[in-house]
C-alpha cells in the first residue's frame, strides 16, 4: 500500500504552467488596463486589474479558510468517518497563509490609494467641505475608521492562520504520538476556533466584499459569501480526493466515504442556493430602493444577467439534478463533472459579488480574468500537492481511526 | 412437497453475518433477520433488494410541488387576482419569487408524509396491529433467521446453520 504521495514532476510542471499564465495576465494585465471610454483616467487607477485580484484572492482564500472551518467542525462534533480523508482537508486547509497574504496586499493596495475598490477609503469621502462628501459613508465612517478596519482585518487573518497552523501541527505531533490527548486538546481548540469564525467568517464578508457596494447592506450577506465559501473548499476536497484514489493512493477510502462526501457537496449546494435565494427574494419582495439598487445594477444597469442565471444554473440545478440519486454520488465522473461545474460556477459568484461593484458596465471575462484565475489555480494547486506529498496519506493514529475505516453507510 | 420455515437464532452478529452470507451464496432463500439494532451491510448480505421509496419520494415531492403551484396560482392569480408586494403583474412566472419558498414546503411536506405513510403501509404497521415478531428475545439480545426452503433441503440448511453458529434451531 502506498501511503505518500509523491508530487511528480510533471504535476509540478503543470501547476508552474499555470502560475506561469497567471503571472503573464497578472503583468500585461496591469500593463494595459487603462480606463474605458467614459471613465475618467485620474479616477480609475487599474480597477479591472485589482478587481481581478480582489475575486481571486478571496475564492482561492475562501477555499482554504473553509477546508479549516471543516476541520474544526469535524473535531468538534466529533466525526470519524471523515478521518480517513483529514489528510486531504488538512492540505487544502494549507495554502491558507498564502491566500491570507494576497488579500493583505488587495486590501494594502486600497489603504495606499493604489487603487480605489472601496470608495470609504478615500478620506473626502467623510469630510464635509470635500466634493466627494458622501452621508452614508460618513454615517459609517466609525465602522471604517482605518485603525477599526486594520484592526479586524489583521485579527481575522493572523487568527484564522495561527489556528490553521496549530491544527496541522497537533495532528501530525498525534500521528507519532497516538492516544487521545492530542484529539481532546484539537477539539478544544476547534471549538474556540468555530466560535471566533462564526462572528469573522461574517464581519470579514462584510469589510472585503460587501463594504464594495458601500451604501448598501444585506442581513443575508455574510452567509451567503459563508455558503459560497463552503461549497468551493467541500468541492475542492472531493476532486482531491477522487484524483489520490484515481493515481492509487488512499486505498482505505471506500464507496462510503466518496458518498458521504458526495452528500456534503449536494447539501452546501443547497444551503447556497438557498442563502442566495432568500437575499434574492427578501429584497425583490420588500422592493425598498436602497436595497433593491444592489440586483438593480446587476440584473439590468451593468448587464449581470447572464451571468446571474449563469451562476444558478451552475450552482443550483446542476448540482441538484445530477448529484440527487444515491448512484451519482458514488460515481467518480458525476462527481468530478459537477465539481468543475461547482468550481467554475462559484468563481462567477465571487466575480458577480465583486465586479458590478467596481468595473460596473465596463466588465469583461477575457484572457485578463480567465488567466489570472488559472494563475491563482495553479498555485494553490502546488500549494496543496506539496502539502500532501509532505505527510503520510493515511492517518496512523487516531482515537477514530478504526471506526472510520470500518465506514459502512 | 411441502414448505418448511426454519428459525435459526444467533448470539452475535458475527456468525450471523457469516452464516447469512454462505448461505445466501448457495442460493438459500432468507426470508428476513430480527435484530435487536441494525447490523450494517445485513440488507446487503440476504440480498434484499434496493429500496424503492426514493423513486415514492420523488414522486411525492412532484406532486406537492405541483398542488402548491395549482393552488397558488387559482388563488393569487386566476381567481383573485393579488398585487403581490407592489408588484401588479398578473401572471405567475412574474410572481415567481414569492411562490418558491411555498412550492418548497409543499414539496417537502408532502415527500416526507408520503413517505412515512407508505413505509408504514408497505409494511403493515398501523395502529392497532399485532407485532409480527417470532420471537420477543429479538428485542433483547438474540438474532433471528427465518429461512423458508423445501422439505428435502431442511436437513442440509440445518446443519449449515449449526456449523456456523446458531444457538437454536426451531421449525415453523
Amino acid at each position: 500500500m502506498n501511503n505518500n504521495y509523491t508530487f511528480t514532476s510533471r504535476t509540478r510542471n503543470i501547476t508552474f504552467g499555470l502560475m506561469a499564465v497567471g503571472l503573464i495576465a497578472i503583468i500585461a494585465g496591469f500593463l494595459t488596463d487603462h480606463a474605458p471610454e467614459g471613465v475618467s483616467h485620474d479616477e480609475y487607477h487599474h480597477t479591472r486589474f485589482w478587481a481581478n485580484l480582489l475575486v481571486n484572492s478571496y475564492f482561492y482564500m475562501g477555499i482554504a479558510l473553509l477546508a479549516t472551518f471543516f476541520m474544526a467542525l469535524q473535531y468538534v462534533a466529533e466525526v470519524a468517518w471523515s478521518v480517513a480523508v483529514k489528510r486531504v482537508y488538512e492540505a487544502v486547509s494549507s495554502f491558507l497563509p498564502i491566500g491570507a497574504i494576497m488579500m493583505f496586499i488587495v486590501l494594502l493596495a486600497g489603504q495606499l490609494h493604489l487603487h480605489h475598490l472601496y470608495h470609504w477609503m478615500d478620506a473626502d469621502t467623510i469630510n464635509p467641505e470635500s466634493p466627494k462628501y458622501d452621508e452614508v459613508i460618513a454615517g459609517k465612517a466609525g465602522y471604517f475608521t482605518p485603525w477599526f478596519f486594520w484592526l479586524r482585518t489583521i485579527l481575522y487573518l493572523v487568527v484564522w492562520v495561527l489556528f490553521q497552523r496549530g491544527f496541522i501541527k497537533r495532528s501530525l505531533e498525534q500521528d507519532l504520538q497516538g492516544g487521545t490527548a492530542i484529539h481532546f486538546k484539537q477539539m478544544g481548540k476547534a471549538a474556540v476556533f468555530l466560535v471566533f469564525f462564526a462572528v469573522t467568517s461574517s464581519t470579514s464578508s462584510w469589510d472585503w466584499m460587501m463594504s464594495l457596494d458601500v451604501h448598501w447592506f444585506s442581513t443575508m450577506y455574510g452567509w451567503y459569501a459563508f455558503s459560497g465559501m463552503w461549497i468551493s473548499a467541500m468541492t475542492t476536497i472531493i476532486l482531491f480526493v477522487i484524483y489520490l484514489k484515481r493515481k492509487g493512493y488512499l486505498e482505505q477510502v471506500n464507496e462510503s466515504h466518496i458518498h458521504d462526501l458526495g452528500k456534503w457537496v449536494f447539501a452546501v449546494s443547497f444551503l447556497w442556493s438557498y442563502l442566495w435565494f432568500m437575499q434574492f427574494m427578501l429584497i425583490w419582495y420588500t422592493n425598498i430602493p436602497e436595497e433593491t439598487i444592489y440586483f438593480q445594477e446587476r440584473m439590468h444597469d451593468f448587464g449581470y444577467m447572464g451571468l446571474m442565471w449563469t451562476v444558478f444554473f451552475m450552482n443550483f440545478v446542476f448540482p441538484m439534478i445530477l448529484l440527487m440519486s444515491r448512484d451519482s454520488k458514488r460515481n467518480y465522473f458525476f462527481l468530478v463533472f459537477v465539481g468543475a461545474i461547482i468550481f467554475v460556477g462559484h468563481w462567477l459568484d465571487v466575480f458577480v459579488m465583486v465586479m458590478p461593484a467596481t468595473v460596473k458596465s465596463h466588465w469583461h471575462l477575457g484572457w485578463m480574468e480567465i488567466g489570472m484565475a488559472l494563475g491563482f489555480l495553479g498555485l494553490m494547486l502546488f500549494v496543496i500537492h506539496r502539502a500532501l506529498a509532505k505527510s503520510p496519506l493515511m492517518i496512523k493514529q487516531h482515537p477514530y481511526l478504526d471506526e472510520s475505516l470500518h465506514h459502512h453507510v | 412437497m411441502s414448505k418448511a420455515v426454519i428459525h435459526a437464532i444467533f448470539d452475535d452478529e458475527e456468525p450471523l453475518m457469516a452464516s447469512a452470507k454462505s448461505l445466501h451464496a448457495q442460493g438459500v432463500h432468507i426470508k428476513d433477520v430480527f435484530t435487536p439494532f441494525p447490523v450494517h451491510g445485513l440488507d446487503a448480505a440476504i440480498g434484499v433488494p434496493r429500496t424503492r421509496i426514493a423513486i415514492t419520494a420523488f414522486i411525492y415531492g412532484l406532486t406537492g410541488a405541483s398542488l402548491a403551484t395549482l393552488m397558488m396560482w387559482y388563488m393569487m392569480i386566476s381567481d383573485w387576482p393579488t398585487d403581490i408586494g407592489g408588484k401588479p403583474s398578473f401572471a405567475y412566472y412574474m410572481n415567481m419569487p414569492a411562490f418558491i419558498p411555498i412550492t418548497f414546503e409543499s414539496t417537502v411536506l408532502c415527500a416526507a408524509h408520503g413517505m412515512v405513510i407508505t413505509y408504514y403501509l408497505r409494511c403493515w404497521m398501523l395502529p392497532g396491529v399485532k407485532a409480527k415478531n417470532p420471537d420477543p428475545r429479538t428485542t433483547d439480545d438474540k438474532f433471528l433467521m427465518v429461512i423458508e426452503t423445501k422439505e428435502e433441503n431442511k436437513g442440509n440448511i440445518e446443519s449449515m446453520l449449526k456449523n456456523g453458529g446458531a444457538t437454536e434451531i426451531h421449525h415453523k
